[in-house]
């Protein structure tokens, strides 16, 4: 198919690279040009639903902080409906679902409010447990890591995506903790515990 | 357009996530296969971005961070094309974001310490949306080239950062774009993590006479593409189909 003169390849991915902060969040960069940066607010002031406080580090091989990372979310509301013509239903005024985070460049944390969103549809109607859809880019990263973030007090136990991860203990690097209104979600590039990784 | 799902991912087109010679890599990359997802909602949807998001000047790097009367020092480019998907057709409406280091190899950043000097005129970065067409343009300097450590000697080819979005978060894309003709790129361990120089070309804009303003603006060409759609609704596609 992909010799089929009537189709395209696609663009090549290359690495963000350590400066990625000045096309995607310039204020980290250390200056102040556009009338507003995107991808701040994800849930906006009117969006129903539990406020939430999301938090982690993405760790590397070595054991070490990635602290020029750049990660972006992509949510469902607390109804479980993306922002989004081909998502059934509607969202709040000001609800977009996307957000980009950035670390401290000192410790390598990062962290988004946002409103925990609801379950939502997957595949020939099965539902899917709440998730957020993460993507991380930096230095070093080829091709921008497609991972999903669940929750610790929900049940996941029927995700139709969890369940296709053979490797059950491997589940458990997609459950992000609990304290109080605050989920921790580390991610492990490399090495013990490697976070799993989604071809989508 | 239908809520159908994405082209699988030729991942041997993409550089691997291990690529030795480019050191950073080595620490940074998942050991384990991704796992294949076959698409949901959560994968075919995505942000859309508007007018209201963005202001006009936004790309336009020559202008957008200089002082009134000034401009940045360098060869003044125009950069512009399409984004279009697998199947060659244009992307409408999407977020295209640029960066890049001044004509001399300095970036705009805290972490950049390289002996080239900032140019008080000039941010770095720019944003516009694609038209209906899918076309897009941005105006700036031609970016210098500049050392990094990876090798003792290693630079960097004169490059852009270009960011994109598509209609679904699966289309998500970050790449960099390089100037037909430069002889870096041969040498680049960045460049080289992509494995066919097919696709190597694909990222290599350029020289476009016709769109060149005389004795103004001399302008290259760079198209983008973004994972086609099926045409098929997934909802109605039967198992094993
Ligand atoms: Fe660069």
């Amino acid at each position: 198919m992909s010799n089929d003169p009537k189709y395209l390849k696609e663009t090549p991915s290359q690495t963000a690279g350590p400066y990625v902060h000045i096309g995607l969040a310039p204020g980290a960069a250390g200056f102040d040009i556009y009338r507003e940066e995107l991808g701040w607010d994800i849930a906006g002031p009117n969006a129903a639903g539990a406020r939430i406080h999301v938090e982690g580090v993405v760790i590397d091989g070595t054991g070490a902080p990635v602290k020029d990372v750049l990660l972006e979310a992509w949510q469902a509301n607390a109804q479980g409906v993306y922002a989004h013509p081909e998502s059934a239903g509607e969202v709040e005024e000001g609800f977009r679902g996307w957000g980009r985070v950035i670390t401290d460049f000192a410790t390598g944390e990062w962290g988004f409010d946002t409103v925990k969103p609801g379950p939502t549809p997957g595949r020939h109607g099965q539902m899917q447990a709440p998730h957020i859809n993460l993507w991380i880019v930096a230095r070093g990263i080829n091709l921008g890591l497609n991972t999903r973030l669940y929750f610790d007090d929900e049940d996941n136990t029927a995700d139709p995506v969890l369940n296709t991860i053979e490797w059950e203990h491997r589940r458990a690097t997609l459950i992000a903790k609990r304290t109080g209104s605050t989920y921790r979600f580390d991610i492990r590039l490399q090495g013990a515990g490697e976070t799993v990784f989604f071809d989508i | 357009m239908k809520p159908a799902e994405f082209y699988q991912r030729d991942r041997s087109w993409h550089p691997p996530a291990l690529t030795p010679p480019y050191k950073t890599s080595v620490a940074r990359s998942p050991r384990y296969a991704p796992i294949s997802l076959e698409n949901t909602p959560s994968e075919i949807t995505g942000p859309r971005f508007g007018h209201s998001d963005i202001d006009p000047l936004d790309n336009d790097l020559l202008r957008n961070y200089a002082q009134a009367g000034e401009s940045p020092i360098g060869e003044r480019i125009i950069v512009h094309g399409r984004v279009l998907d697998e199947n060659a057709r244009p992307v409408p409406n999407t977020l295209v974001e640029v960066w890049q280091a001044n004509a001399g190899g300095r970036y705009r950043h805290k972490k950049d310490t390289y002996l080239a000097p900032i140019d008080p005129n000039f941010g770095g970065c720019g944003r516009t949306l694609t038209d209906a067409e899918g076309y897009y343009y941005f105006r700036t300097v031609k970016p210098g080239a500049y050392p990094w450590r990876n090798g003792i000697n290693d630079w960097r080819p004169a490059h852009i950062h270009a960011s994109v979005f598509g209609s679904g978060f699966a289309q998500r894309l970050i790449t960099q774009l390089y100037f037909e003709g430069d002889p870096l790129i041969a040498r680049c361990p960045i460049v080289q993590t992509v494995p066919d120089p097919a696709a190597i070309d694909m990222l290599t804009a350029k020289l476009d006479m016709n769109a060149t303003i005389p004795l103004d603006t001399i302008a290259y060409r760079f198209d983008i593409v973004l994972r086609g759609r099926r045409s098929t609704l997934f909802e109605n596609k039967l198992e094993g189909n």
